[in-house]
């Protein structure tokens, strides 16, 4: 069955291998093979103009001039230009269509944010500039917290974590201090089954044993298994709330007073905010720390993997301790920034002497450049429009959990409704076809595919998280182009195995990938499809 | 509200679709003491484009831009001119709006991109292998600490901090070094004109994992790299190289040509842009391939597809944290993406011709402003080797210097005194970052200034 529309334009449904791909150049139409930076540059190419340098310059790099060559060729400005024009050609991207990874959140990049972000007075200023030449800087920094933590319900916010797992790291780090303060060494991190992966990686990292707490069938935390495991030697319980089974943990206050009864504090991971901004209060369900996702709640570019920004809200339990620089508006109204000279004196004059940071985490402030754009969304869609940001988030996901459960396997359709993202399981498929072949073939549909294989919990998953950007016209044609793969897969259509076919590139040998790694471009490989001599030898 | 395409038609008929009688169904799981009900205090109505960008614009016009003013700081953070075909290429949609690359078949553009990167940050540090960027160079850094911790299998846990990191670098490693308890050796920095190589030799020893230091380090200095380099090995522990500013390894030599195991650094001074800190580009490598499994971060690799053709994919991903959970090598998920795109785009145009070339000019602006300093009274140049930025002492506090030039709208240099608070003996050092950005004026302008100032 394929998705019929206007035009008449049927997808293809047979999976032709394209044997004919043979031009000299590998072009063909608009589909443009590019060869890698190192196959047309040239050492002494350089597309931009500086002087060469004088026989007689002056010299004092102490004798560690670098004499051999470095390695690096060059393109003149529209050799670059074009290079890079047909390499982005081959990127799928949310300019592009409906990207429905869950838990990743990939919506709509208003163009306004990135204006902003590149006025001179935020992007042309250095970090360590003297305080009162970049006051309109730290006043964004201090709009931004404020609105932050208005929304959580929360007491303080730590601006510098770069990303969401490092947002997560700083949020342990509180609970770690704040526990240490109290002369109190526990040893133990719960981490439930439906967690983020970077959840026990960064538990591990700040020192804790990992402990897993099992999922209820109706893929919530086990209440019952926590409390049971609640005690002395555990400092805290990582939550992430809506959960990665799309589902809001309705005990939440609950497994929040349990915690803090024992003595331990409450990690929520934030990233999926979206669904609930405007809407819920963590701060009212007993959160003691949770990053924010800039980047996915409040819609910065995710470039191809990063920059992420993820400020950690803090409960008043826990704000003593965040990391330096700290930024605040004090009663007389300025905004200080506080950075370790200043720190012991500015606890005892606006905290009462009980500010006792854990330390610093990375160098500078943040991603300032991400703080601009998520200021700028916030303004832009204001305290109406944020309620709607949640609410039209959890009705899309809804209507595709809805329109599909008939047709895909989905383990928690009876769990209440889903929050942003609607999870389906691969039961039912026929053949050997996996959610992966599902996954290949909705490429050949013209979509980016779902997360797949996460949460772990569901064999097979499939996560699909449409967010609030998404028109209904947008939802209706994803659904049907889903709907037809999976018929497919449940149908057993081998085809399947072979998609996609019409990407710039057939399914990819990750094994060979791994098994030998080519992690850089060496002078005398093979041209593509011959195994390069150092291959054979292996890097 | 122009970002939310859904109109109440498409509402209603979806919500019946779903069965629910009005919006608040979908959110009966939220238990109603906790649900917000009324609008969001204080935070006002949605605004236009227009409005919005007065806003930011307003904000903006607080700050003193770097361009507005005789410029000379850097201490880790870097002005260059980025040409403006790097701003343009990174905005394209299909670069700027993609997310990770998790489907290879349809993310080419920004793996081949990522390969392309991972090459040349090999080549520029001297190394067999570069990851695909990471937060930045402080918290690149510290994984590296990590890391050679791994290395060691944990049997090592002594760390030896150069007093010349960054002192940021160095507060970020310690910061972390309290959660993971390895111990910190630290040493003050001091105002010599050449780095204490033998202070630092001295302090490692058998239980040592690792040997952090800058290059050039944070007073600008070139410190002997190669002789570190032989005495960590020695003892079996791991050379650490932190770099943050690139254009230098135009000039001088690379960090894993003189037997740095691990070379980190920051890649902002190439494409970034200032930004107040943030987003940067956190640069990681290592000389010996063997490593590679122990790194963290993600790693591009090249491979085929069904039809033999050439293609990239993420790859070693067994080491990371969305496989191996709290056995990870790292926590780190999100990388530098964009910025790695940025760096990529503006070394091809530079290529090597243009690197050295940038880099010769940084030298010669340096070696300019550095002797002109020097006939300021009461200004002395601490350095003897250093590439773009070097340290004078001006017998006061230059923490008040700094900010009195400010007001005459000059951004004269990082105080030592900020970068080093509490220690006192350094407190009359000013770093002083020259770049090709720097006119031949403005270093006119600052000696002239300082002569006023200091008299």
């Amino acid at each position: 069955m394929n998705a019929p529309n206007k035009s008449g334009w049927k997808p293809a449904m047979n999976a032709e291998r394209r044997k004919d791909t043979g031009t000299v150049t590998g072009n063909r139409a608009l589909m443009l093979e590019e060869p890698l930076l190192f196959e047309i540059g040239h050492a002494d190419e350089t597309g931009v103009d500086l002087p060469e340098p004088a026989a007689d310059a002056p010299n004092r790099l102490g004798g560690f001039d670098r004499t051999g060559r470095i390695g690096l060729p060059g393109l003149h400005e529209p050799e670059a230009v074009r290079h890079y024009t047909r390499l982005s050609r081959q990127n799928y991207a949310i300019d592009l269509g409906l990207f429905p990874l869950g838990s990743c959140t990939m919506k709509h990049n208003p163009r306004l944010n990135e204006k902003v972000a590149r006025m001179p007075g935020f992007a042309d200023v250095h970090p360590l500039q003297p305080v009162d030449t970049v006051r309109g800087a730290l006043e964004v920094i201090n709009e931004l917290a404020f609105w932050l933590i208005e929304l959580t319900g929360m007491h303080g916010v730590a601006m510098s974590p770069k990303a969401g797992a490092h947002g997560e790291l700083c949020g342990i780090l509180c609970i770690r201090a704040a526990l240490e303060a109290k002369g109190d060494a526990r040893k133990v991190i719960l981490v439930p089954e439906s967690a983020h992966g970077t959840n026990p990686a960064t538990a591990a990292f700040a020192g804790y044993e990992v402990e897993d707490i099992p999922a209820t069938e109706d893929g919530r935390v086990d209440l019952e298994a926590l409390k049971k495991r609640l005690g002395p030697d555990v400092a805290g319980v990582m939550i992430t709330n809506p959960n990665t089974c799309g589902l809001f943990e309705r005990d939440m206050k609950a497994i929040s007073d349990a915690v803090h009864a024992a003595g331990g504090y409450v990690y929520c991971d934030g990233a999926n905010f979206n669904a609930i901004v405007g809407k819920v209060r963590p701060g009212d369900l007993g959160v003691d720390a949770m990053h924010i996702n800039l980047h996915k709640t409040f819609s910065t570019p995710h470039g191809g993997g990063g920059p992420g920004s993820g400020p950690v809200v803090l409960s008043e339990a826990l704000s003593p301790f965040g990391p330096l620089p700290y930024t605040a508006r004090t009663k007389d109204g300025v905004v200080h920034l506080i950075e370790e000279e200043d720190a012991d004196a500015f606890s005892a004059e606006h905290f009462d002497g009980k500010m006792r940071s854990f330390g610093r985490m990375t160098a500078f402030h943040g991603q300032m450049g991400m703080f601009t754009r998520a200021l700028a969304y916030i303004l832009s869609h204001g305290a109406d429009g944020l309620k709607q940001v949640a609410e039209d988030a959890v009705l899309n996901a809804n209507y595709i959990l809805r329109s599909l459960e008939g047709t895909l396997h989905a383990p928690f359709a009876d769990s209440g409704p889903c929050m942003h993202e609607a999870l389906f399981g691969d039961r039912g498929f026929g053949g050997d076809l996996s959610t992966l072949d599902l996954a290949k073939g909705l490429i050949d549909e013209g979509f980016h595919p779902m997360t797949v294989y996460f949460p772990l919990v569901v064999h097979g998953a499939m996560l699909v998280e449409p967010t609030e950007t998404e028109s209904k016209a947008s939802l209706d044609q994803f659904i049907a182009a889903l709907r037809n793969v999976a018929e497919r897969a449940k149908a057993g259509d081998e085809s399947l195995k072979q998609a996609p076919i019409h990407a710039p590139r057939r399914r990819l040998d990750e094994t060979q990938a791994a098994r030998k790694p080519v992690l850089a471009w060496e002078e005398d490989e093979a041209p593509a499809g011959q195994p390069a001599p150092s291959e054979q030898g292996g890097r | 509200m122009r970002y939310l395409p859904l109109t109440d038609t498409d509402r209603s008929e979806m919500l019946a679709t779903i069965g629910a009688s009005g919006i608040e169904d979908l959110f009966v799981d939220v238990p109603e003491e906790a649900r917000l009900d009324g609008p969001i205090e204080g935070l006002p109505l949605h605004a236009s484009e227009m409005a919005v960008e007065r806003h930011m614009r307003r904000l903006s016009k607080k700050n003193l831009a770097a361009a507005d003013a005789p410029f000379f700081l850097g201490a880790g953070a870097y002005r260059h001119h980025v040409p403006a075909s790097v701003d343009h290429i990174i905005q394209r949609g299909e670069f700027l709006t993609a997310y990770t690359p998790y489907q290879p078949e349809i993310a080419q553009g920004t793996l081949q991109m990522l390969f392309e990167f991972q090459t040349q940050v090999a080549r520029l540090y001297g190394c067999a292998v570069a990851n695909a960027s990471m937060y930045d160079g402080s918290t690149a850094c510290w994984e590296a600490v990590a890391m050679a911790g791994r290395v060691a299998r944990g049997k090592k846990r002594k760390v030896v901090l150069s007093g010349a990191l960054h002192p940021h670098y160095a507060e970020v490693v310690r910061t972390m070094a309290k959660f993971t308890e390895d111990e910190i050796s630290d040493a003050p920095a001091s105002l010599r004109p050449v780095p204490d190589n033998d202070g630092l030799i001295a302090r490692i020893d058998e239980d040592t994992s690792c040997v952090v230091v800058q290059y050039p380090d944070i007073l600008g200095r070139l410190p002997d790299l190669a002789a570190i380099a032989e005495a960590a090995h020695d003892k079996g522990a791991l050379l650490i190289a932190v770099n943050t500013e690139p254009v230098a390894l135009g000039a001088i030599k690379s960090p894993g040509e003189l037997g740095a195991d691990i070379v980190v650094g920051e890649g902002q001074s190439l494409g970034v842009g200032l930004q107040f800190g943030g987003p940067y580009l956190g640069l990681f490598a290592v000389r010996d391939a063997k490593h590679v499994r122990m790194m963290p971060g993600r790693l591009c690799g090249e491979t085929v597809d069904a039809e033999g053709k050439r293609g990239f994919v993420l790859t070693l991903s067994t080491r990371e944290q969305h496989i191996r959970r709290e056995k990870a090598t790292s926590n780190i998920c999100t990388n530098s993406g964009l910025c790695a795109l940025a760096f990529n785009v503006h070394m091809t145009l530079l290529g090597e011709a243009g690197l050295r070339r940038l880099a010769a000019e940084n030298h010669r602006l340096a070696c300019l402003a550095a002797d002109r300093l020097a006939k300021v009274p009461g200004v002395k140049v601490l350095n003897e080797s250093f590439f773009n930025e070097f340290t004078v002492t001006l017998g006061q506090d230059a923490r008040a210097v700094v900010r009195t030039l400010a007001d005459r709208g000059i951004l004269a240099g990082v105080s030592l005194g900020r970068l080093f608070p509490g220690q006192d003996e350094l407190a009359d050092g000013l770093l002083v970052t020259v770049t090709e950005t720097t006119s031949e004026d403005d270093i006119e302008t600052l000696a002239t200034a300082l002569e006023e100032v200091l008299a």
